[in-house]
């Protein structure tokens, strides 16, 4: 008896999880050491993605790092793009017209949603349900659709310039995203209803991968993450930065900390969104929107400047040295991804293996961000 | 239980709103309508009045560019010489490695004489080896069709 029980003992298996997994969102490796169906711990590997865009920037001038940023986190691009304006724009301690400010606000709202249908798209998918995919798709498209007339892309845009815009928008932008504004709140609200409060859903995220408040401070989450957490805490309130102090909007914030709050304060913020599109469209200034440099080359006095925004994923952060030549010393991104994903460990540790692929989904990492 | 069955009524009505009209078309058959800012393959750009290109090859799109996926090089315009061109020198060869591009746009926005455009170019392939290597003529061609089809013009002098 006493033998069948020593052969019998279990070990623990090592499970390989990517890098061509279909739900770690990219080329993300996770070496799982599980017991049974429970993970005990768990090894994440990045760097599949590394392009080396921080050492990339070194040798390129100031206005051809537009078109890196747009790559790193490849679905939130006109957020990228406007966190790496506004350092280079502190440098050079100039402003923007006002103009300029309000598209580039309705601009990257319209990339948040964007961003945020992608995510709760492939929650579903995670979580197994097929169908809100397929609709945030139609949503996420037309938004798509709208940036390619106004900066002749869908993705890499390459449409904020250091001090402006690169070109004027068209002459109905305002009527087109007029238009827009209810046919995007169909869409959200066709994708809430199908997942947030389905059964199948609540079963699969509520108290799934529960971080405290605490914790998640000590992790240096941001953004969603941190705010499922209960922190109220988003750049665009606490430190406003472009013209973000003109609107009037709520930070929704979670209770719980669990997969379910993530997701519902991503679903939340998207309204918000929303509404602070519907504000910035009625109080659009006249004026110019070309850059005052034109198309001098940029040579920033020596200095350095730490400037941070608040993406879909959270706080990123740009930090810029410059020696005066017209290229930066040094380039030092933030990536909010890499940050949030810092917490896989404390999150999967004593959960299912079912619900890694959750968990995962639910910090909502951009891996070309993470390994950038 | 209840909830489940709200559930299951809720996704069974979606599919059945997606049944109506499909919104995804067969590709090959249905293009994509493309925007009218659409940035495509860069083209060069050809003056219609001189009968000549626009692009003199002076190289500041090549040394603009981030990926370096261009080369050019210029020649004395003998159009100058007998007096129907104000242009000095006039691009002798051009060529973009469309491999390399990544459609940026910045090679217009820099270009002085509005000699480069994105193009609505975007399908293109080539069964040799350097088939996406396209020199000035072919870049002329893609420039050409998309002036005809747009309407460009060129921007006016102050």
């Amino acid at each position: 008896m006493m033998q069948d029980q020593q052969d019998n003992q279990t070990i623990d298996m090592m499970l390989n999880m990517g890098p061509q997994h279909p739900s770690t969102h990219g080329v993300f490796r996770m070496e799982l050491r599980i017991d049974g169906e429970k993970i005990i711990d768990v090894k994440p590997h990045i760097g599949y993605l590394h392009r080396g865009s921080e050492k990339l920037s070194e040798g390129e001038q100031y206005h051809q790092i537009i078109t890196l940023f747009d790559r790193m986190d490849y679905l939130a691009n006109f957020n990228n793009e406007l966190v790496y304006c506004m350092a280079v724009e502190r440098l050079l301690d100039m402003e923007p017209s006002k103009r300029t400010e309000y598209i580039r606000v309705i601009l990257c709202e319209l990339n948040r949603i964007a961003s945020h249908l992608l995510y709760v798209g492939t929650i579903g998918l995670d979580a197994g349900a097929m169908t809100p995919a397929l609709f945030s798709f139609i949503g996420r498209d037309r938004i798509q659709t709208l940036f390619e007339s106004i900066s002749g892309a869908r993705m890499m845009h390459n449409y904020f310039k250091i001090g402006g815009l690169k070109q004027e928008v068209p002459d109905d932008f305002v009527r087109m995203v007029k238009d827009i504004m209810p046919v995007i709140r169909r869409d959200i609200d066709q994708t809430e209803k199908l997942l947030t409060f389905n059964e199948i859903f609540l079963s699969r995220t509520k108290d799934i991968g529960v971080i405290t408040a605490e914790q998640a401070i000590d992790y240096g989450l941001t953004g969603p993450c941190l705010r499922g957490s209960g922190i109220n805490y988003d750049v665009r309130k606490s430190e406003p930065y472009s013209v973000y102090q003109d609107f009037d909007f709520d930070v929704p914030v979670g209770l719980d900390g669990d997969c379910w709050d993530r997701h519902w304060v991503r679903v939340k913020e998207m309204h918000e969104s929303l509404r602070i599109i519907e504000q910035a469209i009625d109080k659009l200034p006249d004026g110019d929107v070309a850059s005052p440099l034109g198309r001098r080359l940029i040579r920033p006095s020596e200095g350095e400047v730490y400037v941070k925004a608040e993406n879909p994923r959270g706080e990123i952060g740009v930090y810029l040295v410059s020696d005066g030549t017209d290229k930066p010393y040094r380039l030092k991104v933030r990536p909010p991804s890499f940050c949030n994903l810092s917490a896989i460990q404390l999150l999967l540790q004593n959960s299912w293996v079912a619900d890694s692929v959750v968990i995962l989904g639910s910090l909502d990492i951009v891996l070309g961000e993470v390994d950038r | 239980m209840l909830s489940t069955v709200k559930g299951m009524i809720q996704t069974l009505s979606s599919t059945w709103r997606g049944l109506r009209k499909p919104v995804t078309k067969l590709y090959p058959e249905n293009p994509t309508v493309l925007q009218n800012r659409f940035m495509g393959f860069p083209g060069l750009t050809w003056d219609k009045d001189i009968d000549e290109p626009f692009c003199t090859g002076c190289m500041v799109c090549i040394r603009n560019c981030p990926t370096q996926c261009m080369t050019a090089t210029m020649k004395d315009n003998p159009k100058f010489a007998d007096e129907s061109s104000k242009r000095r020198k006039i691009v002798d060869e051009f060529e973009i490695n469309l491999n390399r591009c990544i459609l940026c746009g910045i090679c217009v926005d820099v270009c002085n004489f509005d000699a480069i455009v994105m193009t609505h170019e975007h399908e293109e392939s080539g069964s040799y080896r350097d088939g996406s290597r396209m020199k000035l003529d072919g870049l002329l061609e893609i420039g050409g069709k998309y002036q005809t089809q747009s309407g460009w013009k060129p921007a006016p002098k102050d």
